[in-house]
């Protein structure tokens, strides 16, 4: 029994042991039905739950204002691209979208680079200081972004950086050094010494130890850690609506929804809100959707030891 | 080997050590010196001491919203957990048979798909999308639904001073739930099949599984879960700024600190915005030390 049951994914412990087992269980098996039909009915309600109001918004990105209000629960009768076309192009919303996928790639990108770096030394350099370091980068994660808020304004301000892509990208960059490093520090303390040693004697120098043997080496929680910051920047909101408050062209989606949610309301364009909300969610639950696996292992990194 | 080595690792470090100290270190210890002053932006600063604290002290919103944070705090982790603590046990353990089998529940994989989709959305979009759920008027989807069934007047879940901070909890609640659903299930993925199994040998119901086996296994991953989500309640910023009426309203009813300091920052008050910086600063503290004291407790060894 304990040989067959592995301690891999909890919808495969049983093994193979099943089909030995089936002609003798038939009476307890229908117990189990019962037990598993009640939580089915909780398990089904939440999932209505998000699939409903997303399911909602969806068809009503394609009614006119009169269906929205009379049939809600209808299936509009014909697809109206034209409030797809009026969000994307009057509301903006293309570009919101846009200017988010430019600032989080980028931004991302120049995380993952500097803190594998950093955490790389950190984690496998013996020099004075490399405690202290650590330390300072650790602290960053109990704080969030808001307690520094008003002083980085005028950081910000000082190198001309307000309003333009490359001062948020840095910021970006700056915040999530911390989680990063500290989860890389730890990534690559892990990583056996026996290969960085037999690059060295074959005389690799230290920056391409670095970049062809244990970069590669790191890859899984490279992999985690991108996913992680990607989704986290890609819903941050308070840092592009301090820095990036005066330049609507460059604005991303996550302060661009709000304003088309406003404005949608004074000119009562519905249909056009739910067609920028679907523009919205919809990239993201086909992301989720290919890499569903990858992006819970990534997201989750951070809390399973 | 021992060549390039110093210049290796400064090259290395330089740059983050950089950005990090004058984006994110420096500006932490501004907000405390910026918090004994008078500041507009233009003008000199002007040192107050304490007057700044006077004032935020004295404020009805900030009482307001500390009293938010405290009830976000109790509600948030408390409704998260225990949702999600019950959708992994039965998508993990709910559907064991008496052969033998520890399985979840069937379709088990199809649910926690669709618990984690909220994850990936971005806090604002999930705002915009709630305000449309939560419209008081025919066109929202809950009011709808309600107005369809008979109900004669519509809910006005924002409107009311009653029922706008839980509402905005339960999108909270919403969002969160299946992240912790796919933490909890990592975690009961460690526990042993052979403890359920001699559990269940012994005549443990399914109830008692759950308190008896499930619950105190799981008490370290159960700790995280609180802390994380305690992080979350001293936010929320995202979702009170996109989805509550009037910037906290109504009336302040769903304020929290982070819109404090949004709104002095706003209206050019840096010194007050950063005087609520230090006081969120204080309780996020306060909120660690407690939450260490607290959840310490002997873990289980299997």
């Amino acid at each position: 029994m304990t040989a067959i049951i592995g301690r891999d994914a909890p919808g495969q412990r049983s093994g193979g042991q099943g089909a030995r087992v089936v002609p003798k269980s038939e009476r307890p098996r229908r117990k189990l039905n019962l037990a598993g039909g009640i939580g089915h009915v909780f398990l089904a309600i939440w999932a209505l739950m998000i699939i409903i109001p997303l399911l909602w918004v969806f068809l009503a990105s394609f009614k006119n204002t009169t269906e929205i209000f009379s049939s809600p629960w209808t299936v509009p009768d014909h697809l109206r691209w034209e409030n797809w076309g009026r969000a994307w192009t009057k509301a903006h919303v293309g570009t919101y979208v846009l200017n988010s996928v430019l600032v989080v790639t980028l931004a991302t990108f120049g995380t993952m680079l500097l803190s594998s770096m950093a955490a790389y030394v950190l984690a496998r350099y013996k020099f004075v200081g490399n405690r202290i370091i650590y330390f300072l980068f650790v602290a960053g994660i109990a704080f969030p972004p808001f307690l520094a808020v008003v002083p980085l304004f005028f950081q910000v301000k000082q190198l001309g950086l307000l309003n333009t892509y490359t001062g948020l990208i840095i910021v970006y960059i700056a915040y999530s050094l911390p989680f990063t490093i500290f989860f890389l520090t730890s990534f690559f303390r892990s990583l056996p010494n026996s290969v960085a040693e037999a690059a060295t004697i074959d005389g690799a120098s230290h920056t391409r130890l670095f970049f062809s043997v244990m970069l590669p080496m790191a890859k899984p929680g490279l992999i985690s850690l991108t996913i992680f910051n990607l989704i986290g920047q890609w819903g941050q909101f308070l840092l592009p609506l301090v820095l990036m408050a005066g330049a609507r062209d460059k604005w991303v989606l996550t302060q661009g929804i709000q304003e088309i949610s406003t404005s949608a309301g004074y000119e009562a364009d519905w249909a056009g809100l739910f067609a920028a909300l679907t523009i919205s969610i919809l990239p993201m639950i086909v992301m989720y959707m290919i890499f569903q696996r990858q992006i819970q292992a990534g997201l989750t990194a951070g809390a399973v030891k | 080997m021992r060549h390039g080595r110093v210049p290796f690792i400064l090259g290395f470090l330089v740059a983050p050590v950089t950005l990090y100290s004058y984006f994110v270190l420096w500006p932490y210890v501004q907000t405390i010196n910026l918090s004994f002053y008078q500041w507009r932006g233009f003008t000199k600063k002007r040192w107050v001491g304490l007057e700044n604290y006077d004032r935020m002290l004295h404020a009805d919103r900030f009482w307001q919203a500390l009293e938010h944070h405290a009830v976000i705090l109790v509600l948030l982790p408390l409704a998260t957990i225990a949702f999600a603590l019950f959708f992994a046990f039965l998508l993990n353990v709910g559907g064991k048979g008496r052969g033998g089998k520890t399985a979840g529940v069937w379709g088990s994989s199809f649910y926690r798909v669709v618990f984690f989709l909220p994850q990936v959305l971005a806090v604002p979009v999930i705002g915009v999308l709630f305000a449309t759920v939560y419209r008081p008027n025919e066109s929202g989807l809950i009011n709808g639904v309600l107005l369809k069934a008979g109900l004669d007047k519509p809910i006005g879940f924002l409107i009311e001073k009653n029922l706008a901070l839980p509402a905005l909890i339960a999108v909270l609640v919403w969002q969160a739930v299946g992240f912790y659903v796919v933490l909890f299930s990592a975690g009961m993925a460690n526990i042993p099949a052979e403890i359920y199994e001699a559990a269940e040998l012994d005549g443990a119901s399914k109830v008692s599984l759950f308190f008896r086996v499930t619950l105190p296994l799981l008490w370290d991953t159960i700790q995280t879960a609180w802390v994380y989500l305690g992080i979350l309640a001293f936010d929320a910023f995202a979702i009170v700024s996109v989805l509550a009426q009037d910037n906290g309203g109504p009336d302040g009813a769903t304020t929290v600190l982070g819109l404090e300091i949004y709104n002095n920052m706003q209206q050019n008050r840096y010194g007050d915005a950063a005087t609520y910086g230090v006081a969120l600063c204080l309780l996020s503290l306060v909120f660690a030390a407690f939450t260490l004291r607290l959840t310490r407790r002997e873990s289980y060894e299997y």
